[in-house]
């Protein structure tokens, strides 16, 4: 039992796809002997222990409710298994009421074949953290970049929840649907970071989406970004725009430099963490925020996230 | 008119059922299609799984059309048909048979259900998404207009959104908005002129209630919306076009389980509702028999409830006057509130873009009344005699035999018609089959093609093709779908001291399993019944666990997928069709495949004399609509999953 979270990894780093929901039970768990086990499996796929980064495309896709994330995710899984890549889809529902259950209403929305051993889809709630994504759904998404060729995150979301998702994901795909006002207004007014790739869904209600393409690309230009893409997508079918953004996605992840955005944002997600465990308190004892990224810095490329959260436990304790 | 809801098992069964019924009297048909013909599936279809002639007869082909009406003269005869979905499919090889027996089309009489926004909703029969499937009723009332000239092609159904949970508001709203999503799509496809005959071609199909006096005045409401609608929207004024017309089947959802004898008197007083006043008088009424909660009617559970209408009928003076209510203050002031109360909703429809495009908000509307129906009986609000209140009762005689009071259809069925099919294509010419079908597909494609759906769709009847091919030909062009499931917008239930007492167990079973408990609820097979599957669902989100529903019609490996992939502590089915006995081993078996060792229970109509068989295939309890305190499920589940220690699936979670 003891060597269950390290057996996970090493199946993972070997590629072996049904070692994926174990994975997820074992890293959702809080328990404190899986959050061990948890540490363990985090270990051995991690940079050191891969001899690198994982090979795994990890796209996060983010939008306002209702505007065709899951749909479009379901148009984007037929094509890329039928380039033969293999797929995890991690659907973050924002759903959770006051009881703390949540109904998790994105899996019905992708049309997936039962037999093919090559797609994994998860649904989680988001939890607590407004907005956010929880500590699992980061941890599962590096993980499991080991093992699947892309791993797909889906939070709702304009404005800043965002943010969290620019720390996981490789590419970050901002989708809106025709007439989607909300996402043009905080793209100008800077609320919004821009993203890797945009997105304007149900192309073939035509017009109003052209319209908001346009739109979006003339802001995007304003604000002097000339790179981003902005693509128009009909999932349903007869899907229009899916290879085109497919295109889209690859050119942006070559060219990006992988290990320098994964780095950064490991050491981002590993600063959350500490903050989220420790408070501001735990950040004075390490003699600030700046102070702490200057810790970060000097550790290990090749270290996990939790095992970065445990080098600032440390630098805390050596300080107080 | 006079005539039963019939067939089961195969064509040639169910046509002997016909005509002896005919010869007994009986002066029109009215087809009960099984499952997979409604959605579009063959026999051998993986979907069809213990559905085969189940809850009516299988209509595969032009072959199997001919033997249902065999020695039926179909000229004469006035036939009606629940289909929806597929009621082009079906109505085409009904002119194929009557082209076989030398009948024009034109002197065809008879009913297509066709109503695809309550498949949405409420019934659960659809095959294509919503937009495809309008253009196909456009195209075959269209078609019917003008080829078809005595035959109703639709008929717009409120019946099913009551048995889905709507209020009478609701029932109104939805059914009237409905209504002009169907004339307004219409409208593009025929000349103006003709509106007023397609006005007038279209009936209704209603429920009425236990609460027969408010009932009554629903229906009289309708007329009048009707009538409004007709002049206003559409410039109708014959006045024989503006009439309501409507048949009924009253309300089953109110049927219980417990003593099954008391629905004898529920189904007496919803009759009332709709024969009381003459002014809005129903045409033609089906009533549920007694044992409707327990099963498929046997003859002659059948015949008890066809001399409930004629003791009615004939006994009563209810008949012998003009109508009652003529002048009632009472009755009145019920009217003009439900016609204040239905034209907001229809506003609210009409916001969303019309019936087509608020379905997800009018399901979720569905759903949310369900619970707080549920939620009224539960806290005992509600008054439901025998079943929460008056609850004791000395041994009934009615339900002690072998069979527990219900029909059971014969599984070696399946097998043959599976067989039958395949002799079927193997027969037939394969090179006309493919001719036509593929000129189906050029038409479909077609988007903003004139071209009516209807004239291809008899070529493909005539040169042989099945049902599941013409089906797949137009899912391959419309694509698949999936209805909105409602469950996420359904508020949540107000915290009772039951409810505070379970979450606080199910937050003590999460620090126990390290995450939140979290429950699959899946829908097996081709049974729409989902109102059980929704109020589960919702309840168990309200208990405080997570919840993975992803609507009906799912097979045993898309189930086994899901529990592995999402790693469930618990997985609850649910089947009312009658299918379970097929269908809940196979699950198991997929389950077991997939190394998910999650416990599983199950509910739904599920007679008694069955649930030893599926505890031997590995069920962990079995739930029945006598089991009415969701509540009480919810902590028997999470004591099942604390017993298990919240086991999900083999570690190794097998390949
Ligand atoms: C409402 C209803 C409908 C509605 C369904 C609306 C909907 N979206 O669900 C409509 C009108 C659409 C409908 C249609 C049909 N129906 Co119907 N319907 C009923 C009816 C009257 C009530 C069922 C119901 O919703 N009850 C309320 C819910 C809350 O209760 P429940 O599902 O039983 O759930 C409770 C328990 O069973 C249990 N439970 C259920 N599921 C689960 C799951 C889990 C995990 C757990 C723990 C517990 C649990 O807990 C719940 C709480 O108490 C029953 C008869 C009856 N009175 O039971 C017939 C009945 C189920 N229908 C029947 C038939 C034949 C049909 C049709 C085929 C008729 C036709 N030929 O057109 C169609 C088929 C439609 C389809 N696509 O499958 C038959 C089935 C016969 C059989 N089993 O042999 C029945 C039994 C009536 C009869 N006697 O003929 N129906
Ligand atoms: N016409 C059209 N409708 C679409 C398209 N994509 C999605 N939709 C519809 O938009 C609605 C919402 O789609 P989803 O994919 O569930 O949207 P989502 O962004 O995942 O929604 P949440 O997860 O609830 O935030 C559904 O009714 C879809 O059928 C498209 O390309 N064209
Ligand atoms: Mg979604």
């Amino acid at each position: 039992m003891s060597t269950e979270g390290a057996a996970l990894g090493v199946r993972l780093r070997e590629r072996d796809l049904t070692a994926a929901p174990a994975t997820l039970n074992l890293l959702e768990s809080t328990t404190p002997a899986d959050r061990e086990q948890s540490a363990a499996l985090l270990r051995e796929v991690s940079p050191g222990a891969l001899g690198g980064e994982a090979p795994g495309h990890v796209i996060g896709i983010t939008g306002p409710p209702g505007a065709g994330k899951s749909t479009l995710l379901s148009a984007l899984l037929h094509a890329w298994r039928e380039q033969g890549r293999t797929v995890a889809m991690l659907a973050v529902d924002p759903s959770s009421r006051r009881s703390g259950g949540a109904l998790l209403g994105d899996r019905a929305r992708i049309d997936f074949d039962a037999a093919d051993r090559g797609v994994l889809i998860r649904s989680t709630a988001a939890g607590e953290r407004l907005g956010g994504l929880a500590w699992p759904t980061r941890a599962a998404a590096h993980a499991l970049a080991a093992a699947f060729d892309v791993v797909v995150i889906e939070t709702v979301g304009v404005g800043q929840a965002e943010t969290e998702i620019v720390d996981v994901a490789d590419t970050v795909v901002v989708v809106v649907q025709p007439g989607g006002g909300d996402a043009l207004q905080f793209l100008k007014s800077g609320i919004m970071e821009i993203p890797d790739v945009l997105v304007v869904t149900k192309a073939d209600l035509g017009q109003l989406a052209t319209r908001t393409r346009r739109d979006l690309s003339a802001a995007l230009r304003s604000l002097g970004s000339r790179s981003t893409p902005v693509l128009a997508v009909a999932s349903l079918p007869p899907p229009q725009g899916v290879e085109e953004l497919i295109a889209a996605l690859e050119e942006h992840r070559t060219g990006t430099d992988l290990a320098g955005r994964r780095l950064r944002a490991r050491r981002a997600s590993a600063l959350a963490d500490y903050t989220h465990e420790h408070g501001d308190r735990g950040l004075r004892a390490l003699g600030g925020r700046h102070a702490a990224g200057a810790l970060l810095a000097e550790q290990d490329p090749g270290l996990d996230v939790p095992a970065l959260v445990a080098a600032l436990e440390q630098g805390a304790d050596r300080s107080s | 008119m006079m005539r039963t809801y019939a067939g089961h098992s195969t064509a040639k069964a169910s046509n002997e059922l016909y005509r002896g019924n005919l010869a007994k009297g009986q002066t029109g048909l009215s087809v009960a299609f099984d499952l997979p013909t409604q959605t579009g599936y063959d026999p051998d279809d993986e979907l069809s799984r213990g559905e085969v002639g189940k809850v009516g007869v299988p209509v595969v082909h032009r072959g199997d059309m001919a033997t249902l009406m065999d020695g039926i003269p179909l000229g004469e005869m006035n036939t009606s048909m629940t289909i929806n979905a597929t009621a082009a499919w079906l109505l085409a090889l009904y002119i194929v048979a009557a082209e076989e027996q030398d009948v024009a089309q034109e002197q065809l009489q008879g009913t297509t259900q066709n109503d695809i926004i309550k498949e949405f909703l409420a019934r659960g029969t659809y095959a294509f998404p919503p937009a495809p499937s309008m253009r196909l009723i456009a195209d075959m009332i269209a078609y019917t207009v003008e080829h078809v000239p005595k035959w109703n092609p639709i008929n717009i159904c409120s019946y099913h959104l009551q048995e889905a949970g709507a209020t009478p508001v609701q029932e109104i709203a939805y059914a009237m908005s409905n209504a002009i999503a169907v004339l307004d799509a219409v409208r593009e496809r025929v000349a103006e002129e003709r509106m007023s005959d397609v006005f007038g071609r279209i009936s209704f199909f209603v429920n009425a209630g236990v609460r027969f006096i408010e009932e009554h005045a629903k229906l009289r409401a309708m007329s009048i919306l009707w009538e409004q609608l007709g002049r206003e929207r559409y410039g109708v004024s014959d006045p024989r076009h503006l009439r309501f017309r409507y048949g009924v089947q009253v309300n089953s959802l109110g049927l219980t389980e417990a003593q099954p004898e008391n629905n004898v008197q529920r189904i007496v007083l919803e009759a009332l509702a709709v024969t009381l006043g003459r002014d809005a008088r129903a045409r033609a009424i089906q009533l549920p028999a007694w044992n409707e909660a327990l099963g498929l009617p046997r003859p002659w559970d059948q015949q008890w409830s066809l001399r409930i209408q004629q003791v009615l009928a004939y006994e009563t003076d209810i008949l012998e006057y003009p109508d009652i209510f003529e002048g009632s203050k009472v009755m009145e002031s019920l009217v003009a509130e439900l016609l204040e109360g239905a034209r907001a909703e229809m506003a609210v429809v009409a916001e969303h873009g019309g019936a087509v495009e608020a379905v997800p908000y009018m399901k979720g509307a569905l759903v949310d009344s369900h619970r707080q129906r549920i939620e009224r009986i539960e806290s005992g609000d509600l008054t439901v005699v025998g079943q929460n209140r008056f609850v004791e009762t000395a041994v009934s005689p009615l339900t002690a035999d072998a069979e527990g009071g219900i029909l059971v259809v014969d599984p070696a069925v399946e097998a043959q018609q599976i067989e039958a099919v395949r002799r079927w294509r193997s027969e037939r010419d394969q090179t006309a089959v493919d001719a036509a079908l593929s000129d189906l597909a050029r038409v479909t494609g077609e988007e903003s093609s004139q071209e009516n759906l209807m004239i291809p769709t008899i070529a493909a009847a005539r040169a042989g093709a099945t049902t599941g091919e013409w089906s797949r030909t137009l899912r391959e062009v419309f694509g698949s779908y999936r209805a909105p499931t409602g469950v996420g917008e359904a508020s949540g239930v107000a915290a009772s001291e039951d409810l505070r007492e379970l979450r606080d167990q199910v937050a003590k079973l999460k620090e126990h399993l390290g995450r939140r408990p979290k429950i699959l609820v899946g829908k097996p097979g081709l049974d729409g019944h989902s109102n059980g599957a929704e109020q589960i669902a919702v309840r168990a989100r309200d208990s405080g666990m997570d919840v993975v529903y992803e609507g009906i019609r799912l097979t045993p490996a898309q189930i086994a997928a899901s529990a592995l992939q999402e790693g469930v502590h618990v997985i609850g089915l649910s089947i009312l069709s009658g299918s379970h006995r097929e269908l809940i081993p196979a699950v198991m078996k997929a389950l077991g495949e997939a190394g998910v060792k999650a416990p599983v229970v199950v509910g739904g109509i599920i007679p008694d004399q069955d649930v030893a068989a599926l505890q031997r295939a590995g069920v962990a309890a079995v739930y029945t609509p006598k089991d009415f305190d969701i509540n009480r499920i919810m902590h028997d589940i999470v004591k099942l999953v604390s017993n298990g220690n919240g086991q999900v699936s083999s570690p190794n979670g097998a390949a």
